[in-house]
């Protein structure tokens, strides 16, 4: 891969909830960064942190409860953790934009999607109505939205939830943004349907030339769209690597259990499929060693004792293991 | 394969919602043709996986069959039983051997009863055992499917989605049933706890000679738990074959669709794969489009798919389908 400029470094990002049962270590201590351009896919199982990470960048966490610690977030060499309210909402939405997971409760029921759409080109862009209502239409037919200046007056229960997936991409790239961060987008909706999305945002990417961090907890879907991968379990990064090494050769013992224990068109459906025991741990506690070892068949006693960094074990795969997963001894 | 005995006959059944309009003088103004004309067979000890998006009817077709929806029309029997000609106290009775394990293991299990209430109130319906032998059958029970049999009196709350899922297969267990419908029950399910839950319905099913229907719209797993597969798009049946048949001998061009939709965690496969990518949502079931339902998005279709509605008729030696250019 050549050598791309980083929009994006996250430097030892930490988010708690303080709640009335106790403090839950949502986000321990993750490092990554973003280049231009790329297509960075975060995956995991649900409270892994995949989001609240992201959640944490944009700032969009209620605090309280959530705490919000970080050595830097640099974006385009400027610190957002050092940001007010105010200068972190010039850059949400403009420089960096999101699409949430649930097409149905992200837009506004009340307002037509005109109204959602050129709130943030008058906002950031300084545009007057004439011109915004203009660049939504044609925003809306990039989407791929037919009949674009009819539609424009309509409300979002009017649409599809594959379309209204497709109003909220167009409303996250109206101010052009170097950085777009999809929040499981395809989750919520059909296969048929996904499939589409997925091409759209490929398509878009080619086009517009931006960086995007697709979060989500589908390997299948991930495999299609991103360059790089990232692992997270239990508020770490386990395992960070170029998408084809990732899936032909995973470092990490539970990102090769979470590969196997997926039925694929030659496993052989008379055989049971290979299972994680066990559950991702509780995160009440201040983590102490790998949060994988309970799980992990590679497990030693220096696992449950010391938590290993995340490291390059070949030129741009890093893993977070004390094991070497091949031969089953310490590296 | 070998046949098996037919254990569950659906005969072109047809469940319509009615909606209406009007508070006090109710009239009806349309239906929702949730499932509209089903016929198949499910066989004894085998697993019939039924795939479609939402909306398609899946789940409305497994309440169906067990009578939590009373069709509209059409015929379901149970062995020699004709189920749908028996009154609700009648069908009671056979509850026994028909039983069903919902989606959300969250909704499903009631908050406030302990994990031995909830397992232990079938039973109780049935007058069966004494308590004493119901509190064994529960610890039982909960071994059977993985469970700690000390968690007794626990209440929900307290597990995590797959252990909240395997109390609700126990329940299901609880009255030895023959046959159940499994309404998407790792859909709610994080990854690496589906493939436990779907381990644990392989092994009862060998262990115990359960008959499933698995609906499900992640085709994959649905590949790896059946051995025949039914597709279904608004309200009607598109395909039925055995699995490794339908995977390698697709015939209809929604199964088609579905099939090249679906990713595989394989990076090199899914750059180079060519998808069929259909156009458009699934239409309202309020008003299907005329002809086949299907042919609003079918990449083939012709002027007779948009007139005549296509017979489901078996094209091959158990290998069902219904498309007119097939």
């Amino acid at each position: 891969m050549e050598e791309r400029e980083i929009i994006l470094d996250i430097q030892n990002l930490r988010t708690r909830f303080n709640t009335h049962e106790g403090t839950a270590h949502a986000v321990n201590g993750i490092s990554y960064q973003v280049h231009a351009g790329e297509t960075l896919a975060i995956v995991g199982e649900s409270g892994c942190g995949k989001s609240v990470s992201m959640l944490s960048v944009m700032r969009l966490l209620p605090m309280p409860p959530a705490q919000i610690l970080a050595d830097a977030i640099e974006f385009r060499g400027e610190n957002l953790i050092s940001f007010p309210a105010s200068e972190m909402r010039r850059i949400r939405g403009n420089e960096i934009a999101m699409i949430f997971q649930d097409p149905m409760t992200s837009l506004n029921p009340v307002l037509t999607i005109k109204t959602q759409l050129i709130e943030s080109m008058k906002l950031h862009l300084g545009l007057n109505d004439k011109e915004a209502t203009d660049r939504a239409i044609e925003l809306l037919t990039m989407v791929d939205i037919p009949d674009a200046a009819a539609r424009i007056n309509d409300y979002p229960h009017q649409f599809s939830g594959g379309m209204r997936q497709r109003v909220m991409i167009a409303i996250a790239l109206s101010c052009d943004p170097v950085l777009l961060i999809a929040d499981e987008p395809t989750t919520a909706l059909d296969v048929t349907v996904q499939a589409q999305i997925v091409d759209l945002v490929n398509q878009l990417q080619d086009r517009l030339g931006m960086a995007m961090v697709w979060i989500s907890h589908d390997l299948g879907v991930v495999a299609g769209i991103a360059e790089r991968v990232i692992v997270m379990y239990a508020g770490f990064v386990v395992e960070d690597a170029p998408v084809d090494d990732l899936y032909a050769d995973p470092r990490h013992p539970y990102t090769a259990a979470l590969l196997r224990s997926l039925p694929s068109v030659d496993s052989n459906p008379d055989e049971d499929l290979e299972v994680i025991e066990g559950m991702p741990p509780e995160l009440w506690n201040e983590p102490v060693g790998c949060p994988f070892a309970p799980r992990c068949s590679f497990a030693r006693d220096k696992c449950y004792a010391e938590n290993p960094p995340l490291e390059e074990t070949t030129p741009q795969h890093k893993s977070a293991c004390w094991i070497d997963i091949h031969t089953g001894e310490f590296r | 394969m070998t046949k098996e005995k037919v254990l569950i006959r659906v005969e072109n059944l047809v469940k319509h919602f009615p909606i209406t309009e009007g508070i006090v003088f109710q009239k009806q103004v349309g239906a929702v043709k949730a499932v509209d004309g089903l016929s198949f067979d499910i066989r004894e000890k085998e697993t019939l996986g039924l795939v479609g998006e939402s909306g398609c009817g899946k789940s409305t077709t497994g309440r169906t069959i067990l009578q939590m929806h009373r069709p509209t029309s059409g015929k379901v029997y149970y062995r020699d039983t004709e189920l749908t000609a028996l009154s609700n106290k009648e069908l009671r009775g056979l509850r026994t051997d028909i039983q069903f394990i919902f989606q959300d293991p969250y909704a499903s299990l009631n908050p406030r009863k302990t994990v031995n209430n909830i397992i232990a109130e079938p039973l109780k319906i049935h007058n069966i055992g004494t308590p004493e032998e119901r509190q064994d059958r529960v610890r039982e029970l909960l071994s059977l499917v993985g469970l700690n049999p000390a968690f007794v009196n626990r209440y929900p709350h307290e597990f995590s989605g797959g252990q909240r899922q395997r109390i609700g297969i126990a329940r299901a267990l609880a009255l030895n049933p023959e046959f159940i419908v499994c309404d998407e029950p790792i859909s709610a399910l994080d990854v690496s706890v589906q493939a436990q839950v779907v381990n644990l319905l392989k092994k009862l099913q060998r262990e115990l000679g359960l008959t499933y229907l698995f609906i499900a719209h992640d085709l994959s797993m649905v590949r790896h738990i059946s051995d025949r597969i039914a597709v279904m798009y608004l309200g009607k049946l598109v395909e039925l074959a055995g699995r490794d048949e339908l995977h390698n001998n697709t015939l209809h061009p929604y199964t088609q669709a579905l099939l090249s939709a679906a990713p595989t965690p394989n990076p090199a496969a899914e750059r180079k794969r060519e998808r069929v990518v259909l156009q458009g949502g699934v239409p309202s079931p309020v008003n299907p489009p005329s002809g086949c339902h299907f042919h609003t998005r079918c990449p083939i279709a012709e002027d007779i798919c948009k007139v005549d509605e296509p017979v489901w008729r078996e094209i091959e030696n158990e290998h069902w389908v219904a498309c007119h250019l097939r």
